[in-house]
């Protein structure tokens, strides 16, 4: 009975999706919708298997620009957050600075970054590195600002410098919150990416959305979308498996 | 006996000597402890008890050299206090045991970070493990080395948390309400491996707590804070021979014992 529930647990997403596309498919098919407005499942995969080439070379253009803005983005929140969140005067500080700056939209910075770095991977890698920073440096900050004040007095009493409390307790204790940062920072990567691509590129599946849409193709553009979200929900579920394995400690109780 | 000889002997026997120590957080002028003088022999242990708020945390800080006073002075040992304490452990009402690290890294912390065991630890490795699986032995966590803190029990945890204060053999063990958070029974137990460790390694003690049963069962001399500023208002020897047994606490002196400190404590809410 148990072992049945979660079978079902585990497989009610693709049946939710499934019903999702039956029903999709069945709207577009008896209102004979037309593919210009709202292409059907099918021919959207028709489309993707007609265009499986160009696809995966848009795809993969897409794939390696994103996780080279997400790598900086880890390297810079993490150290950012390291430095905000190990000293409150910092901390209160910057946090404002760093608030405003987030609420800036995005797009808005690739004009500014084709004028910089020209059209290409350029712009794409430092949006998709903007947008996904922020959560990363937040969470560190976050794990290591709200360290329990009884635990530092435990180690200072030792003579335990900052850099001790820093590797031996703080970032220890943010991991959690970093590998719960990395899940949203790689789908936000992701958008950034195909933000940028669409209006600075001429490759990624931000540059196909946008060509396809203009010349209505739009199986082909909703095929795009659905690669995109392909690419993010694989590497999302790659973190948590990583997350799990590697702070289970924080996780215990959830199975 | 010559007079210089006499005050050395003083001198030595004394641990825990605080002179007229005022502490202030900022500016202002109002202080969170006033006019705190003190001392204790060697091996004694003294409890410290009072309203809460009263500064018993603030003491502690003082006497562990996390803060300094803002008038005064306090020497520990012998030799003033400048800066953090390494001779001394610590234990508080929150066990604050590191969840990623088994019981027995959690006790082997401190290992990790005090010198002279910090640079020889990775070399020793076995024989510190085998102090600390003594001393968890002592706590009667045998058994529990390998367990995470989140797999025990409150009680539990708190005997561990005790075991990684005592782990570096510290002259002088700090506790902040260290039982406060458990139920009456497993406090009652904690408080006789308590003394039984005390017993055994002579190591002085100061304990913070509002628990008055707490303090009479266990220290040698009870002092008694006014709330905020603190000051201490009474100071009282344990008439009761140490080390005591739980059935004492039924006895009519021990009751007398604590109705006296419980009317220290109601002149000082008064007041």
């Amino acid at each position: 009975m148990t072992m049945n529930k979660t079978l079902l647990q585990k497989s009610a997403p693709w049946l939710l999706m499934a019903l999702v596309l039956v029903i999709w498919q069945a709207i577009c098919s008896l209102f004979n919708v037309s593919e210009f407005i709202f292409p059907s499942p099918v021919a959207i995969v028709q489309s993707l298997v007609e265009f499986a080439g160009a696809i995966a070379l848009h795809a993969w253009r897409t794939f390696w620009v994103t996780m080279a803005g997400f790598a900086i983005a880890v390297v810079v929140g993490v150290v950012l957050g390291m430095v905000i969140g190990s000293s409150p005067f910092l901390y209160s500080a910057a946090y404002p600075l760093m608030t405003a700056f987030n609420a800036l939209p995005k797009a808005a910075f690739v004009p500014i970054l084709v004028v910089w770095f020209g059209i290409g991977a350029g712009p794409a890698i430092l949006t998709a590195f903007l947008i996904s920073f922020f959560p990363i440096m937040v969470n560190i900050a976050t794990g290591l600002a709200t360290l329990e004040p009884e635990m530092e007095d435990v180690l200072r009493v030792l003579g335990a410098r900052r850099l001790d409390v820093l590797l031996k307790v703080g970032l220890p204790r943010s991991m959690p919150y970093f590998f719960a940062s990395l899940k949203v920072a790689i789908t936000l990567a992701f958008v950034g990416t195909t933000v940028s691509e669409m209006t600075a590129s001429n490759e990624g599946i931000g540059y196909l959305l946008v060509s396809a849409g203009s010349s209505m193709r739009m199986p082909l553009a909703f095929a795009g979308l659905v690669v995109i979200g392909a690419m993010a929900m694989t590497m999302y579920e790659l973190f948590s498996v990583v997350e799990k394995r590697t702070t289970g400690w924080a996780h215990r109780g959830a199975h | 006996m010559p007079a210089g000889a006499l005050t050395e002997a003083v001198m030595s026997a004394t641990f825990v000597n605080f002179k007229n120590v005022f502490l202030a957080y900022n500016d202002s002028g109002d202080f969170a402890v006033e006019d705190i003088s003190l001392t204790t022999r060697q091996g004694e242990f003294i409890a410290i008890v009072g309203p809460s708020g009263c500064g018993k945390s603030t003491f502690m800080k003082l006497a562990t050299g996390l803060k300094a006073p803002t008038r005064g002075t306090v020497a520990i040992d012998g030799a003033p206090v400048t800066g953090p304490l390494k001779i001394v452990g610590m234990a508080f009402q929150a066990p604050t045991l590191l969840p990623w690290r088994t019981t027995l890294d959690n006790v082997l912390l401190p290992l990790e970070i005090v010198e002279p065991h910090r640079g020889r630890f990775r070399q020793h490795r076995a024989e510190y493990e085998e102090r600390a699986l003594k001393l968890l032995k002592a706590v009667g966590l045998d058994g529990y080395a390998q367990k995470f803190p989140w797999q025990l029990s409150g009680g539990m945890q708190q005997r561990a948390s005790i075991c990684r204060a005592l782990i570096h053999e510290p002259k002088m063990l700090l506790l902040d309400e260290p039982f406060g958070a458990l139920d009456a029974f497993t406090r009652e137990e904690l408080w006789c491996i308590l003394r039984d460790l005390q017993a055994a390694q002579k190591f002085n003690v100061i304990l913070v707590t509002h628990d008055l049963r707490e303090a009479a069962f266990l220290a040698d001399t009870i002092y008694v804070m006014s709330r905020r500023p603190g000051r201490i208002v009474a100071r009282r020897e344990n008439p009761l021979p140490g080390p005591r047994d739980l059935e004492l606490t039924y006895t009519e002196p021990f009751s007398a014992l604590v109705h006296e400190l419980r009317e220290h404590i109601g002149r000082v809410r008064t007041a």
